[in-house]
């Protein structure tokens, strides 16, 4: 399961990457979603994937024994995926909004037109 | 447990969310800022002072919920995080101030304030946190305000930039993410004191796994603290927004990223010293500040010039970080330079770009050969700017020159000669593009194409006047003063140094 895992990571990372370094800024979104995913399994995998039994303490003992499912990439993913959404919502906006006001289709073009000095 | 440790935290916060609720009220939201960021900056005193006549090894912590650590999430305040939040407070304050003018009623009624109380939030928190996760959450609550105060106002290039920004900070974002899920995956701990000491283990055996998780950690820092070869995204950007937003910007985010820097290079990445600080760090360092300031040359707006000088002089904090342990022996005395320079610099490059405004003000445009003849004008502020420009090229008796003294000082003691020469070298064209500035904006007479409001300047009162230039004052005097006492800012700083090159006191106070 590991293994496959790796696999997904390494395809999610190495597409958000090739479509981040393409012109289209859409592209370059997409691209930032991928990694973010990636990075999402990746704390997954690495919080090691098994099916042992939820943490929590029998009644007739004071601690765990024996294997047990870790909680904490759960929730470590789940804060992260919250902060992703949130700021992928707001970066969609803020293309629109910098479309609407200067249009561009690629980076490139945003480039030209803030990187002129001699404009006041 | 020490609720002291909370306040700075807790405190913009609430300033933030009441000024939400008189959405639009304008005159209300600056008085509750003002009184606010006010509040900040006593807490922050009074942390600082707390910390420091504590004597060497206190450390304030706090445990959230009573969770021990390493389980819960920790709060530590060593002299260094105290004095960075000191600083959030001073900066903090001083751009309010002058945002009561600078900032016009449309970006008010669009949640300056409480963006901006929920940016010194964030980076408070950055500052105070004794975990690795947590440290990502506050990045991203400080990252998130800073992106909408980048484009509030919603002006086609100010958008532009905010994109390129927006765009990086999510690449250094994913970078630290990934670097946290492998942190848990090899140390087991997200908890930094737990983590330094898991680590020294797994170095033991496996020394390149924690190496390559420090280099993941240094490229996501890097492309906050703006360091060569990342630095790109903010010339780009922090010219465009209002003044007080680059002022607030320049003065503390990119702090940040280095306060992020020095944490986790004298806590947990310390096991092989000769590559990552030696090796990375120091020619990091040094190609940071010399493109830097060769970026800033061909530079003809002010605010451009400066966001270029940003990068350069973030080059001589990490410098300082790297000297500390290149030499045979750990050297207290860069890490103190690297922490004067931090101060030194939020104090500076502030005034700079709240200068740059009042020239823009003043002048209707930043460009350099629109502006000119400030000298006959306007001789207080050409004062003002003077003292200011000569403190960031390091003349004396200002606080820059005791920065880089401390810098070279430590470098020449170690022989690193080269790194030094590389530092002067820096210094000397800083110098040169102070005295472009100076000489196009204040000394010479206008020449050429001028701005339509040129003559005339937009109709303001001595009110608003001596509101834009009290904070400037304030920080000049600051600067000066620096300069001044320079024997007890070093003090303090050298104690800071030695509590962070000293990490068992640190993991001590967090995990008794």
């Amino acid at each position: 399961m590991e293994f496959l895992l790796a696999i997904v990571i390494g395809v999610l990372y190495a597409s958000g990457l090739y479509l981040m370094m393409q012109q289209s800024i859409v592209k370059l979104v997409i691209g930032l979603g991928l990694l973010g995913h990636g990075a999402h399994l990746l704390i997954f995998t690495i919080g090691r994937v098994n099916r042992d039994v939820a943490p929590i303490i029998p009644a007739d003992s004071k601690y765990l024994t024996g294997a047990f499912a870790d909680p904490l990439p759960q929730a470590l993913i789940l804060t992260a995926i919250v902060i992703g959404f949130g700021v992928l919502a707001f970066t969609l906006v803020l293309i629109r909004e910098t479309n609407r006001a200067a249009p561009a289709i690629t980076i490139a073009q945003h480039e030209q037109d803030s990187g002129d000095v001699s404009r006041t | 447990m020490t609720y002291l440790l909370i306040l700075p935290i807790l405190i913009p916060m609430l300033t933030g969310v009441v000024s939400l609720v008189f959405w639009t009220r304008i005159r209300t939201e600056r008085t509750l800022s003002l009184i606010g960021v006010s509040a900040l900056l006593g807490v922050a005193v009074a942390l600082f002072l707390e910390v420091w006549n504590g004597g060497d090894a206190q450390i304030l912590t706090m445990q959230m919920g009573d969770w021990p650590a390493p389980f819960g999430i920790t709060f530590a305040a060593d002299l260094f995080s105290a004095i960075m939040v000191l600083l959030t407070g001073t900066i903090g304050l001083m751009t309010t101030i002058y945002s009561t003018v600078n900032i016009d009623r449309q970006r008010v009624a669009h949640g300056y304030y409480p963006l901006v109380n929920f940016l010194l939030m964030g980076i408070c928190g950055a500052f105070l946190t004794g975990d690795m996760f947590n440290l990502y959450v506050w990045f991203e609550v400080l990252l998130i305000s800073s992106f909408v105060l980048l484009g509030l106002g919603v002006e086609a290039d100010q958008l532009q930039g905010t994109l390129k920004y927006v765009v990086i900070n999510l690449v250094s974002s994913t970078i630290f993410l990934s670097g946290l899920g492998i942190l848990y995956g090899v140390a087991g701990t997200l908890n930094m004191a737990d983590a330094a000491v898991q680590l020294a283990e797994v170095a033991q055996t496996r020394p390149g796994l924690v190496t390559t998780l420090a280099m993941i950690f240094l490229v996501a820092f890097a492309i906050k603290a703006a360091m060569f070869p990342l630095f790109f995204w903010m010339p780009a950007s922090y010219h465009t927004p209002p003044v007080s937003i680059s002022a607030l910007f320049a003065g503390l985010l990119t702090k940040v990223g280095v306060y992020s820097l020095i944490r986790i290079f004298t806590l947990i990445f310390v096991h092989d010293a000769a590559y990552t600080h030696r090796t990375v760090l120091l020619w990091m360092a040094g190609l940071t500040m010399v493109i830097g300031v060769f970026g800033a040359m061909s530079q003809m707006e002010m605010r451009r010039i400066l966001a270029f000088h940003s990068v350069s002089q973030v080059g001589y904090m990490v410098l300082g970080l790297a000297l500390a342990m290149s030499g045979a022996e750990i050297v207290p005395l860069a890490l103190a330079g690297t922490i004067i320079y931090i101060i030194h610099h939020s104090v500076v490059k502030s005034n700079l770009f709240l200068i740059s405004g009042v020239v823009r003000w003043l002048r209707g445009s930043a460009y350099l050969k629109k502006t000119g003849g400030l000298i006959t004008t306007r001789p207080y502020l050409s004062v003002l700017f003077f003292i200011a420009a000569m403190s960031l090229a390091g003349l004396p008796p200002l606080s820059g020159f005791w920065a880089k003294l401390t810098l070279v000082q430590a470098g020449l003691s170690i022989g690193h000669s080269w790194i030094v020469a590389v530092a002067l070298f820096t210094g000397v064209w800083t110098m040169y593009s102070m005295t472009k500035i100076w000489s196009y904006v204040f000394w010479n007479k206008p020449k050429g194409e001028t701005s339509p409001n040129f003559e005339k300047p937009i109709d303001y009162s001595f009110f608003e006047l001596s509101v834009h230039i009290a904070p400037i004052l304030l920080l000049v005097v600051a600067t000066v003063l620096l300069g001044l006492f320079a024997e007890p800012v070093i003090a303090v700083a050298l104690t800071a140094a030695n509590q962070l090159l000293e990490p068992s006191i640190y993991i001590k106070a967090v995990m008794p």
